[in-house]
């Protein structure tokens, strides 16, 4: 039986970041895949041992652009747990504001793109449009869209206006109506139920056979949720809940993320009622011998960070974790059996993030024979919406 | 200044090639094409092969793994191409700089001609960055 090989990668339109998917097809059907990852790699933990714990703070942001809030959240947990200090209150609520203001626009983000690859660029557009709030928001409390340096350890670097809250508030409360427009361009179309529903399925026993974290996990009925599970910051201060859903398809997978734009949401709003006055930050001298963990439940899953001190003025070791190095190895189990032109979107439901599981990686690299480009690929999965939405008016 | 490049400038489609960045000028990038800034109004639009490119639009800090990739895509494009550099890790090499793994910076290896930094650069900025070329091209001050 002849195999074929379809490369996805390392440059390939469907990816913002270089990786490397090979497709081993037989007809139609995916039949293997191999992931080879390392184009990121930056030597991120490396130069981290050379900065000061406060310029840190700055490095680690730069792991990622898309969840850059939740590095220096674990990171900064990591740093109260070896100090075993207590922070202030109000700098628990400014965290715990940002940290769910990045979950909104990095679930945006996502279902745009996700829009995209299923040929729905109304999606794509309009997700993106809704997004911009939130980016103006950050920009009004930190001065920038991306990477907005809040955190420090022991506290946070900035305070929030007072005089700015009646306006995030309006801001946040205009986006609701507009989450019940995505919640019923997804839950309610049959198009999109058809592509998705009970495609790239992951089982309860996959989900904790390759450790999944966060929406993928809770997309397959396992209720894991750092945030619940291990409370931090002001997450136990204020009342939500954790969004699962059953199926573990990209459906699934879908309908999690949006339900918890609903909760962030919400989150923030009872964060700025009930945020207390007072210091933002503690006056951290010096650095005890030791050790501490840090974790936060990032828009993708559980990041988790390790710092070991010598009691000098940078860390002697640093250990990332991000959500995504769990997730993307589930994508062997999810594709594997599914068609060529579904495979675009089951890769893509993990939400993976590249850039921040790339710290440390050792591949060999081969080339497949080329067959189809990736601009194909995504015509393929286009061209299924178009023959379902066309069934669908004859029928 | 060339017949080709002076028609170059009349819409620019640019392909996005990441060099190991972390991602946050790629989206900043994305949402050039989104309806708040929509650079489609100018013609210029993103395309997937190199083979169709004006414009390369780099980010990221160049790394062992990317570099032979990267020139590789650069010998593929279709001369002339204008290199534009976008953001503080692809225009100097930003905070990768003393890394193992970030041995050279962009300009080292392609001849970069604009240079737009930032982390990531604001969409505005971007867009500025793009007229300054198109005038630059087309030979005005």
């Amino acid at each position: 039986m002849a195999r074929n090989i379809i490369p996805i990668g390392p440059y390939h339109p469907l990816q913002e970041e270089p990786e490397f998917f090979r497709l081993h097809v037989d007809g139609e059907t995916v039949v293997d895949m191999d992931i080879e990852i390392g184009y990121n790699h930056r030597a991120i933990e490396k130069i981290s041992e050379s900065k000061s714990y406060d310029q840190v703070t700055f490095l680690i942001e730069r792991i990622c652009g898309i969840c850059s809030t939740s590095h220096p959240f674990a990171y900064t947990n990591a740093i109260d747990d070896l100090l075993g200090v207590q922070v202030p209150e109000r700098a628990l609520y400014i965290r715990t504001i940002i940290g769910e203001l990045e979950r909104i626009h990095s679930h945006l983000l996502w279902l745009g793109l996700a829009g995209h690859f299923l040929g729905y660029n109304t999606v794509w557009m309009w997700a993106w449009r809704y997004r911009e709030p939130i980016l103006d928001i950050f920009e009004r409390i930190s001065g920038n869209r991306n990477h907005y340096a809040m955190f420090k350890p022991g506290g946070v670097r900035r305070d929030l206006d007072e005089a700015d809250f009646p306006w995030i508030k309006k801001t946040l409360k205009g986006l609701l109506p507009k989450f019940d427009m995505f919640k019923g361009a997804v839950m309610d179309d049959p198009v999109i139920r058809a592509r998705t529903e009970g495609v790239g399925v992951l089982t309860k026993k996959d989900v904790h056979d390759y450790a999944c974290v966060g929406p993928t996990a809770r997309a397959s009925g396992v209720a894991i949720d750092v945030r619940r599970d291990d409370p931090y910051a002001a997450y136990d201060r204020v009342d939500w809940k954790v969004i699962t859903a059953d199926g573990g398809g990209v459906f699934a997978k879908a309908v999690v993320r949006i339900l918890e734009l609903y909760e962030s949401t919400n989150i923030v709003l009872q964060c700025l009622d009930k945020m207390p006055k007072g210091p933002i930050d503690l006056n951290i001298k010096d650095m005890p011998v030791g050790e501490g963990i840090g974790r936060h439940e990032a828009p993708r899953g559980e990041v988790f960070h390790y710092i070991m001190s010598d009691g000098g003025n940078s860390p002697a070791r640093h250990k990332v974790r991000a959500p995504s190095y769990m997730n993307i190895f589930s994508n062997k189990k999810a594709v594997i059996g599914e068609t060529v032109s579904d495979a675009t979107i089951i890769l893509a439901a993990v939400d993976p993030c590249y850039c921040c599981t790339e710290r440390m990686a050792v591949v060999d690299c081969k080339t497949g024979k080329k067959l189809m480009d990736g601009q194909d690929l995504i015509r393929l999965s286009q061209e299924k919406t178009e023959r379902l939405r066309n069934t669908r008016t004859i029928l | 200044m060339s017949l080709k490049l002076k028609a170059l400038t009349k819409s620019i489609w640019v392909y996005h090639l990441s060099t190991g960045s972390c991602n946050n000028c790629d989206i900043e990038i994305l949402d050039l094409l989104t309806p708040r800034f929509d650079v489609e109004r100018f013609g210029i639009i993103l395309v997937g092969s190199i083979r169709h490119a004006d414009a390369i639009l780099v980010t990221g800090a160049l790394n062992l793994k990317t570099i032979p990739r990267v020139k590789a895509i650069y010998d593929q494009a279709p001369k002339p191409c204008v290199i534009i550099a976008i953001g503080a890790c692809s225009c100097g090499q930003g905070i990768f700089a003393k890394g193992y793994n970030t041995p050279e910076p962009v300009d080292s290896l392609l001849p970069v001609n604009i240079y737009i930094p930032g982390c990531p650069p604001k969409p505005e900025a971007m867009i500025l960055g793009i007229v300054k070329l198109i005038q630059k091209l087309r030979g005005k001050k």
